[in-house]
């Protein structure tokens, strides 16, 4: 009964495929198994965003706590319209040109309860392009931890809905887009190594050297000033990323299973390596570094995830915790840019060694509708791997200066130096995370835009 | 009147101030402060960048008593708060003019 029935749902996904008629898909190719996974796994993806908040938010000075958290926070808001209004239909939408999505589903106009088999045949279409709304929330968000501590909010939201807009969306229709360049190319990219942290880690790169160095900088310590909150939010990362990576398989199948496998391994390899690698530089297995690792080797699996052995996840893991390791301890110090939280060194550095390792460990008997990697005997892939991994670069480079120089012409993009002193809690947002013993604080009555008016001062909210 | 002034371990408050209270000394000032002096700092390490930690945390103890107490309090300070190690501390003591009670409106040695 049971292979009569997946014979006969083969057959028709065969047909679907096949059929121009596809887009009016009969609802009875939904699988329920396969929508419940996904549902889960996109509110998996979403819980990423508020533990990369978390994670951040324990690396910054108390003074810049809440200002960390909400340019994470408040892009799950601003991305969720965005993508609704014209994001998905720029990245997955028709192709045009091979570089964009056409304007078919502006409005989330025709993105039905049935299937879109071009993406995913057992899943309404809603939901596929619910789950990719999580991945284009924490693309912008992770490039926060680049400018953190700096940068004004008027011009990071402005910066951020562009910047997903004419970077992410376009990115994601070539890598993943049904006949985008890349993927004609025949680059592997499961989760996003690319789109995602490629593009968040060198576009935070740059944003660090435009906006410039945090005051005090290489002369004063700017040291964390919670880090159980940075662990508990790696832990919330590692703990969503099941839902990024497996999830990424579309389907609650096997291909899911091995990519919830490779995913973890990763994670756990990367965690050892840089707690071994910094304790024997420095002398401590500090906890941070163990964090850090295991976010660091959750990259480097993301693009491997669906096409690589647990033993390969292994290799990537420790390599990418040794590497992501020295690129914040030693290359960041020796070219002294302020990377604040170091989005680049975590995931530019770690999503790159994972573009490159697809390359070499990636193997069809993982997954059939992938391709053998250099190690398995085919030097084609890393060829393929390396063009993805350089076209990303440059595009999210020139992107994100151009898109910061045009935001720059309408609001400055950097805080006063007063500002920064302060804290940008207080002047960006007129709130603090902690209050001090003494208080500080009397009522007062007026509106908070006459009080600013005509007063030195800066305001306090509290609700 | 003097008011002694502690500078001790904070692992050594609760010692001290059992100490004290032995002798009949409860009330006090207790702040949390950082100094420096002769005993080292820490090496603290953040991703792979290290930071020297100078300012320990120490506890600041201050007393007012009347003049026949100091010598008693200084004893019983010294001995609780002792290990014999670099860092245990320091004491002083100054002079107080003028001590009032806020609640009563009492002063001198009364409102102590």
């Amino acid at each position: 009964m049971k292979s009569k029935r997946m014979v006969s749902i083969l057959t028709l996904l065969l047909l679907l495929a096949m059929s121009e008629a596809a887009f009016a898909a009969d609802s009875s190719a939904i699988d329920s198994g396969d929508t419940t996974f996904i549902i889960i796994a996109s509110a998996l993806v979403m819980l990423m965003t508020p533990g990369l908040a978390l994670f951040y938010g324990g690396m910054v000075r108390r003074k810049n706590v809440l200002s960390t958290f909400m340019q994470s926070f408040i892009l799950i808001a601003v991305i969720s319209v965005q993508w609704v209004l014209i994001g998905y239909t720029l990245a997955f939408g028709p192709d045009k040109g091979h570089l964009i999505g056409g304007l078919t589903w502006l409005g989330f106009n025709g993105v039905g309860m049935s299937p879109n088999p071009d993406y995913a045949g057992t899943i309404p279409h809603q939901i596929f392009a619910m789950f990719q709304l999580m991945f284009a929330i924490i693309t912008p968000a992770l490039i926060t931890g680049s400018i953190a501590e700096r940068m004004r909010f008027p011009a990071f939201l402005a910066f951020a809905v562009i910047w997903a807009t004419f970077i992410y969306d376009p990115l994601a229709h070539w890598v993943w887009g049904v006949d985008g360049w890349i993927r004609n190319l025949g680059a592997l990219d499961f989760a996003g190594g690319t789109v995602v942290h490629i593009s968040s880690g060198v576009s935070g790169l740059i944003a660090a050297l435009v906006l410039g160095k945090r005051k005090g900088y290489g002369k004063e310590p700017l040291l964390p000033h919670h880090l159980p909150m940075t662990v508990l939010g790696a832990a919330l990362l590692w703990f969503g990323w099941f839902g990024f990576n497996a999830g990424s398989a579309l389907s609650a199948n096997g291909l899911a299973t091995n990519a919830f496998v490779v995913t973890n391994t990763s994670a756990a390899a990367a965690a050892i390596a840089w707690m071994f690698a910094e304790w024997l530089h420095h002398g401590k297995p500090t906890v941070l570094g163990a964090a850090s690792g295991a976010v660091a080797g959750l990259v480097a699996i993301t693009p491997a995830s669906g096409f690589v052995t647990p033993l390969a996840a292994i290799i990537i893991g420790l390599v990418g915790g040794v590497v992501c390791y020295l690129g914040v301890s030693v290359l960041k110090a020796k070219l002294g840019y302020d990377d604040s939280l170091d989005a680049f060194g975590c995931h530019g550095i770690g999503g790159t060694w994972g573009a490159i390792a697809t390359g070499l460990f990636a193997t069809t008997t993982i997954n059939s509708g992938g391709a053998d990697g250099l190690f398995y005997g085919n030097p084609a892939l890393l060829k393929a791997q390396l063009i993805s991994v350089v076209a990303t670069y440059a595009f999210a480079a020139v992107g994100t200066v151009v898109i910061l120089k045009v935001v720059a012409l309408f609001t400055p993009l950097r805080v006063t130096t007063e500002e920064e002193l302060t804290g940008l809690d207080l002047t960006m947002h007129g709130e603090e995370a902690y209050r001090d013993a003494v208080m500080t604080v009397s009522v007062s009555r007026g509106r908070l835009k006459e009080r600013i008016a005509d007063s030195k001062s800066v305001p306090v909210h509290i609700s | 009147m003097k008011k002694v002034e502690a500078i001790i371990r904070p692992a050594k408050l609760d010692e001290v101030k059992k100490a004290l209270e032995m002798i009949g000394i409860w009330g006090m000032t207790v702040s949390q402060v950082v100094g420096c002096g002769t005993q080292k700092g820490h090496i603290s390490v953040y991703r792979g960048q290290e930071y020297s930690i100078k300012l320990l945390d120490k506890i600041k103890i201050e007393i007012v008593v009347e003049d026949k107490f100091v010598e008693q309090v200084v004893n019983r300070i010294c001995t609780a708060a002792k290990t014999g190690e670099i860092g245990d501390g320091k004491i002083f003591v100054y002079a107080v003019e003028k001590a009032i009670r806020i609640r009563t409106g009492e002063s001198g040695e009364d409102a102590i």
